[in-house]
């Protein structure tokens, strides 16, 4: 088994060399820093001297690959390659193109992200898992029918309605609490409440759709009859058999998502005010700010494969099939 | 009767709704007494896992009991409300199933789940429940039931998780079990462990036994009454020595003479045409009257229950006249012994010749997923095949027969050896010159259903070989082969232009015979072609068989575990064990006398559709072990009964006894010296 | 003059993609495994309702998208009328009233002034701050204060009624059709209909598109009068905005499965089938491309080709054409995105299939690696690729709405929801609160997803037959 972990780690590394280059070529190969530059600076009236000096602030005056000015290991080190993509590795994201440590503001700003994200998966799968149950015990009967019915009306609104709806209804009409913003510290739950709220919301069509499949999958199965058979009452045999074996999906869709909850959620974030690094990356992409962007898209991607990681661990502890082989 | 402990009257349940439900069970009445054992024999779909469901009311969500009363003692089961139900489910009776391998919940330890089904009935603390479990573990033969308590399913060999499903049904202390197919999915050798272990277990408690089963075989080794079931109903009922020495029902007399075996290897086997028919419709004539060879005009009535002496009954208008039992049968035709020696393949020597074949797989282990081992799935076997003759491989499942199949087609590469056809070696062959050669070499498998494209038409799946091969120039004379083709294998003309779902399972294995024979070739590898089949289905592929053999001069691998087949088919036989072959010989005589101890264990194991043969069963211990690690010296000597210090040490060589079969036991080679 | 017509590129693809579909449906027609299904989904309720939910929406759809230069758009004073480039479709033709009344500014569904006090002068000269009447809104009304809730009521009954003719004329074209093919005589077809019995459930479809012409025509009716669903901050009409986002809300849903299909399919298949370094070389692409989060993958892009378009400005001839590119371009990399999925299961499901007994015998006869995936293995997976397609397409609608607020998705000129949402979502904090721009498109949006996954659900149910044989 740490065989097969080490093995997946080191599986990783090709993966994240790949990640790198493709947004190398993606931010610097597709469009060079003068058209960046330009873009920057507004279109009209750019004279050369202003771009040259925009990139020289940024450090986006050296070579893409090889920099044939230099000596010794200069020539590949001092390479916007180098300097931009490679650092990455070392998790220095350098400073944004308006100048701000990309570093320190991620490090500020996951805090509120997770103050969220967290809330939402854990009282989402609680309340998807409990509801998707209570439907799977009543299978077949008219409170699984209009159950699925309201899951697939559910999901088929938009998440921005939610937002927009539950802000109205929640904070202008009810005033209950504030519509946006955020504080430090404790001050912050009433600001937390509707986005969570919200979140789960807006994640019970899907969620228990998918747990209700995943449920009567189960019961259909053989050895559910074998422990009805021993006499077992129905809910015994889906709490300890079949919530049991359908855990095992449950848990590893679950694990894939937990790095990624750093990340936060662009739009709640950005619906509520919240100074997380979902807010962070909208504000980044309004402001074209490419040095953020591709600072995330390597945070993105490095937490997903953490998070593949995480879930191919946790399968071989969650399973004994696999855990034993 | 005061002795008698389940009582069934009229019990129909119907599956599905709408207009046109599937009548599984349409009538049944039955009684099991104390103590007994009880057989439900029938052939696959006539309903009987749903009558076993019925009685412990597990149907499926679409099943349900539309009339009927059961009793069990004296309580009436199906009035009980549901809790009072699951007090007598896993409590006065109890059940276990067909497939063992998917009827344990894989990610709970097998203690926990007995210990589930001791603690609803005895309550109890914790010691005190793990301590019954083990005794329950103990008394279904599990070794050392310490360490397995907290062993998952998935480390169990399929016979050691039937003993565990048997301990979980016995920790209610049932008074009546059912067991559905309980040995369908296990080897011979397991299988004959299992029996007797539900023997002895009746014998110390007491209980009663439903036994469902489809094999002729093992009702004759261990019920005590049997009833036939017959398209949801019961047809025949009667005690067991009576059911043998005179059955009643023309379908049970069917069954009968269409077992295959060595008496009938000149004749072709009694078939019964035809299909069981689909069970969504209302009958008003007899159920068997499309297949009945006796049906008169009386039969488009349903005939009653005709009780012919107590327990004793059959469903038939011919049941009173008591000639009819005389009615003297046509025998069947004899197989034309067309001389395999004027076939197309008549050359000198042998047509297959295998040396040495190794066939291993490697096992990947560790960081760099480096090889750490084999799967030693075929380990040096060598065997040859003359031109129209057939060769039987017979072996329990994992011992390496389909590997050997799919090395010799070249299907897998094999690791080493030599496979020489027609003059050429196969194994190295490559490409086109390989392709070129395949149309002499076919294949048929044994899973009818997987084995045909479901999105393809008859006619195209027959056509798909000889497009391969360049047989037939012109499209027409690719249409006019087939026709001709399914015209051989009994199947009517339209047939071409149906997609196989719309065939039955023995239609099915006709069309897959089809297809081998439409590129003409002079060797099929027949891979356990009828072991997905009802008896009576088997025998029509039987017949079909022989007739082509003699007819074309085929020569066939025929690949099975099914020995009586191998008595009337084969011409030699080929035992394996482990990836081996141990003792190879003509069929008369290896099955009249085989010397291997494993060989010997083999076919005392397996069940004889005539309670008197009162053969002794030579019990072996344990399972096979893993062709990944298999033991040193001769494989076999784990579980070999004359096992000396030498077999530990190195494997006893193949060696041609006086006779001319070769066997490969140092015990065979100290007594022929 | 003649009215030049104009193929876009998203246009285009449509086309393809319907004679994508044509052709699928002629050899689907040919085939019981791909003809069952279908059956069974015209039989279900759920489905035929649905589907005449969805055929509307794809009619306005593919109205919208035959696009031409109209002619008489060039006023005599522009002397070069190349300079002309607008580019108007045949759906704006059909709605051209709806199109052309635009007001000054916001007004409310069925308002007849606007939403924001104005100076006015009054006919005696003097100034005062009220609501003026609107320029088209209702404007035939003498006293909008007393006439107004007649007129409308007035307006609805006859839309409702004209809805209801128009469903019986056809319901009875319908049972006349049906008649002539088969035996019962007219009376007794149009009974079998209306009881519900029979194998296709016409009732449910009649009932259906009864309650879809009785609201469209209902929606004709007042449209012709007011603005139905008011207008927004530039004085347009909000439900011609409304229709005009079902292109492209479809052509997202559509076009992207189309641009990914061919790689998913191929690669999935040959990793499944070859295994090897074949495999190792396409799992890795598509774990590497899976690691970036969509969204960024997708901004990241989407920025790319902003960057690229504004220092390419003069390549693009017209505004709507410089949006389609953008719209063709997100759907592009919206398939990037959403390959992977698909690639995993079919490499999966090729996997098992090359094991089965059916290829081993293809194998057996010496058939060819072409030939075996072509005919064993593709339409066995077939049904996989469908299910997909149309579980996917209800994901990618809701997905434009939040990536146009985020400002990632289509052109911001360009009419979709989720441009209309962004646009709304900045009069939120207004008070009164302008809320049916929001409403509209939430009511557009959920009609057709809705419709989409009740579908795809019916469509999953009749292809998936373990699902089928679990009942
Ligand atoms: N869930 C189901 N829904 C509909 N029909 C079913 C279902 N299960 C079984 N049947 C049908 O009910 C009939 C009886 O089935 P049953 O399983 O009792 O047969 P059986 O004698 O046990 O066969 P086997 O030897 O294959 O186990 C068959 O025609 C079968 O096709
Ligand atoms: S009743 Fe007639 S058809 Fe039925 S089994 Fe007896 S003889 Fe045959
Ligand atoms: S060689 Fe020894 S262990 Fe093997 S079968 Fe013969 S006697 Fe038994
Ligand atoms: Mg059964």
């Amino acid at each position: 088994m740490i065989a097969y972990i080490i093995r997946r780690v080191l599986y990783a590394i090709p993966i994240l060399i790949g990640i790198n280059i493709l947004t190398f070529v993606l931010f610097f190969v597709v469009n060079s820093p003068d058209d960046m530059a330009r873009m920057n600076l507004g279109m009209k009236r750019v004279t050369p001297e202003a771009i040259e000096n925009w990139k020289a602030e940024r450090g986006y005056d050296r070579p893409l690959l090889y920099n044939a000015a230099r000596q010794g290991t200069e020539q590949l080190t001092n390479t916007i390659f180098f300097q931009k993509s490679l650092k990455l590795f070392q998790f220095e994201f350098g400073v944004s193109d308006s100048d701000r440590d990309i570093g320190y503001d991620i490090s500020q700003r996951m805090w509120p992200s997770l103050a969220i994200a967290v809330p939402v998966l854990l009282v989402g799968l609680l309340v998807n898992i409990t509801y998707a149950l209570l439907i799977a015990f009543f299978r077949a009967t008219y409170i699984d029918i209009w159950s699925v019915v309201l899951c697939v009306v559910m999901m088929s609104i938009s998440g921005l309605f939610y937002i927009i709806g539950g802000q109205y209804l929640v904070s202008k009409l009810l005033h209950l609490v504030p519509i946006s913003g955020y504080d430090t510290g404790l001050a912050a739950i009433k600001f937390l409440i509707l986005p969570v709220l919200i979140g789960v919301v807006g994640g019970i069509g899907a969620g228990t759709r998918w747990y209700r499949t995943l449920f009567l999958e189960e019961i259909n199965r053989d050895y559910v009859r074998t422990a009805r058979a021993k006499g077992l009452s129905e809910g015994l045999v889906l709490f300890r058999h079949v919530l049991k074996n359908a855990m095992i999906p449950i848990l590893t869709g679950v694990v894939v998502v937990l790095p990624l909850l750093f990340m936060g959620s662009l739009i709640t974030e950005s619906f509520f005010g919240i100074p997380g690094l979902g807010s962070y990356t909208i504000d980044a992409i309004n402001r074209q700010d490419f040095a953020i962007v591709r600072a995330m898209v390597f945070l993105g991607s490095v937490l997903y494969i953490i998070g593949l990681l995480l879930t191919d661990i946790s399968y071989t502890l969650v399973d004994p099939r696999v855990r034993l082989s | 009767m005061s002795d008698t402990l389940l009582k069934v009257e009229n019990l129909q349940t119907w599956l599905g709704s709408g207009e046109r439900p599937v009548r599984a069970v349409d009538g049944i009445d039955l009684e099991i007494r104390r103590g007994e054992t009880f057989a439900l024999l029938g052939e696959s779909g006539c309903g009987k896992s749903m009558t076993a469901l019925s009685l412990m009311r597990l149907l499926p969500p679409a099943g349900r009991i539309v009339a009927g009363d059961v009793y069990l003692g004296k309580t009436a089961l199906l009035e009980l409300p549901e809790y009072a139900m699951r007090a007598e489910r896993g409590g006065r009776m109890a059940m276990i199933f067909q497939e063992p391998m998917t009827s344990l919940n894989p990610v709970l330890t097998i203690g926990q789940q007995i210990g589930e089904a001791v603690k609803i009935r005895d309550g109890g603390d914790r010691r005190a429940v793990a301590q019954r479990v083990v005794e329950l573990l103990h008394s279904v033969g599990i070794p050392d039931p310490v360490r397995r308590v907290g062993e998952y399913p998935h480390q169990l060999s399929g016979g050691m998780k039937q003993r565990v499903m048997i301990a979980m049904a016995l920790a209610g202390r049932p008074e009546l079990l059912i067991a559905d197919e309980p040995t369908t999915a296990l080897d011979v050798t397991i299988q004959a462990q299992v029996l007797a272990l539900l023997k002895e277990l009746q014998r110390q408690t007491g209980m009663a036994i439903l036994l469902i089963t489809h094999d002729l075989g093992v009702v004759a080794e261990v019920a005590d009454r049997v009833a036939v079931m017959y398209a949801g109903q019961i047809i025949e009922q009667a005690s067991r020595d009576r059911f043998f020495d005179n059955p009643q029902h023309p379908y049970s007399r069917k069954l009968f003479q269409s077992l295959p075996d060595a008496g009938k290897r000149s004749r072709r086997l009694a078939v019964i045409s035809g299909n069981v028919p689909p069970l969504n419709q209302v009958f008003t004539a007899c159920r068997f009257i499309d297949r009945c060879d006796r049906a008169f005009e009386d039969c488009e009535m349903a005939p009653g229950w005709t009780e012919l002496a107590p327990g004793q009954g059959v469903r038939c208008h011919l049941a009173g006249f008591h000639d009819a039992v005389s009615i003297v049968e046509l025998p069947e035709a004899e197989h034309t012994p067309v001389a395999a020696a004027s076939g197309p393949g008549s050359s000198q020597g042998p047509l297959l010749q295998v040396e040495q074949l190794k066939v291993h797989f490697p096992i990947h282990k560790g960081v760099f997923k480096r090889t750490v081992g084999h799967v030693r799935a075929v380990d040096g076997i060598s065997l040859s095949i003359d031109p129209g003759k057939t060769l039987a491989l017979v072996g329990e499942s994992g011992c390496g027969k389909t590997t050997v199949g799919k090395g010799i087609l070249q299907l897998v590469r094999p690791t080493a050896g030599s496979v020489r056809f027609a003059g050429d070696e196969l194994t190295r062959l490559k490409g086109g010159a390989l392709r070129s050669r395949r149309s002499e070499l076919q294949i048929i498998f044994q899973d009818p259903v997987a084995s045909m494209n479901p999105r393809m038409l008859v006619g195209d799946i027959i056509e798909e070989g000889m497009k391969a091969q360049r047989i037939g120039r012109t499209a027409e004379q690719r249409r006019a082969r087939v026709t001709e083709l399914l015209g051989q294998v009994g199947l009517p003309d339209d047939s071409a232009s149906r997609y196989p779902h719309e065939f039955s399972g023995g239609q099915r294995q006709r069309i897959c015979i089809a297809r081998a024979l439409a590129v003409d070739p002079k060797l099929i590898i027949c891979d356990e072609p009828t072991s997905a089949l009802d008896v009576s289905v088997q025998a029509q592929i039987l017949n079909l068989l022989k007739l082509l053999q003699n007819s074309r001069g085929l020569a066939f691998l025929f690949i099975t575990h099914n020995i009586s087949v191998v008595a009337y088919l084969a011409d030699e036989v080929a035992v394996m064990y482990l990836g081996r072959i141990v003792e190879r010989g003509e069929v008369g005589q290896l099955l009249a006398a085989p010397r291997h101890p494993y060989t010997q264990a083999l076919l005392s194991a397996v069940p004889v559709a005539d309670p008197r043969s009162r053969r002794e069963v030579i019990r072996l211990e344990g399972d096979m072990p893993s062709p990944a690690n298999p033991p040193a010296g001769c494989h076999f000597h784990p579980r070999c009964p004359f096992a000396m210090p030498r077999c530990r040490e190195r494997y006893p060589d193949l060696n041609r006894l006086a006779d001319g079969r070769q066997v490969s036991c140092y015990k065979v080679e100290h007594e022929e010296s | 003059m003649m009215d030049s017509l104009v193929i876009l590129w998203t246009d285009a693809l449509v086309f393809l993609l319907l004679l994508f579909v044509g052709t699928f449906g002629v050899y689907a027609a040919g085939k019981e495994h791909l003809r069952g299904p279908w059956r069974l989904v015209v039989r279900s309720r759920v489905g035929v309702s649905t589907l005449v939910i969805l055929s509307f929406y794809v009619a306005v759809g593919l109205l919208d998208s035959v696009h031409f230069e109209p002619s008489y758009l060039a006023d005599p004073q522009a002397q070069d009328r190349a300079q002309s480039t607008e580019v108007v479709s045949l759906f704006d033709r059909l709605v051209l009233p709806l199109r052309e009344r635009q007001e000054k500014t916001y007004s409310a569904p069925l308002a007849t002034h606007l939403y924001a006090k104005e100076n006015i002068e009054q006919s005696d000269g003097t100034m005062i701050r009220d609501y003026p009447r609107l320029q088209y809104g209702g404007a035939h009304l003498a006293d909008p204060a007393r006439d107004w809730a007649g007129d409308v009521l007035r307006l609805s009954l006859i839309g409702l009624v004209k809805g209801l003719l128009v469903t019986l004329v056809l319901a009875n074209i319908l049972f006349a059709l049906l008649a002539s093919r088969r035996a019962g005589g007219f009376a007794g077809v149009a009974r079998e209909v209306l009881t519900g019995k029979g194998e296709i459930p016409w009732r449910s479809a009649l009932i259906t598109l009864g309650l879809l012409l009785m609201v469209l025509l209902w929606a004709v009716e007042l449209s012709g009068r007011y603005h139905l669903l008011g207008t927004d901050k530039v004085g347009e009409d909000v439900f011609y905005q409304a229709l005009k986002s079902i292109r492209t809300g479809l052509l997202i849903g559509t076009l992207t499965t189309l641009v990914m299909l061919p790689a998913a399919i191929l690669l999935g298949i040959m990793a499944g089938y070859f295994r090897g370094w074949v495999d190792d070389l396409i799992q890795y692409t598509y774990t590497t491309l899976n690691s970036i989060p969509g969204v960024l993958l997708i901004a990241a892009a989407i920025l790319m080709l902003q960057i690229y378009m504004s220092n390419h400005a003069d390549e693009f001839n017209s505004l709507v054409e410089r949006a389609d590119l953008r719209l063709l371009f997100l759907c592009i990399i919206l398939g990037v995105t959403s390959w992977t999925g698909l690639c995993r299961l079919l490499r999966g499901e090729s996997m098992k299939l090359r094991e089965v007994d059916y290829v081993q015998a293809a194998v057996a006869f010496g058939v060819g690696h072409f030939q075996i995936i072509v005919r064993h293995i593709l339409p066995n997976v077939l049904h996989i690729v469908l299910i997909t397609v149309v579980l996917d397409f209800s994901g990618l609608v809701l997905a434009e709405a939040v990536l146009s607020y985020v400002n990632i998705g289509v052109d911001p000129t360009m009419n979709s929801w989720g441009n209309m949402i962004n646009s709304a979502r900045l009069e939120m904090a207004r008070e009164p609160v302008v809320w049916w721009s929001l409403l509209a498109a939430m009511i557009f949006m959920f009609t057709l997803v809705l419709s989409a996954n009740l579908f795809s659900d019916v469509v999953r149910d009749a292809f998936d037959p373990r699902l089928r044989s679990s009942r």
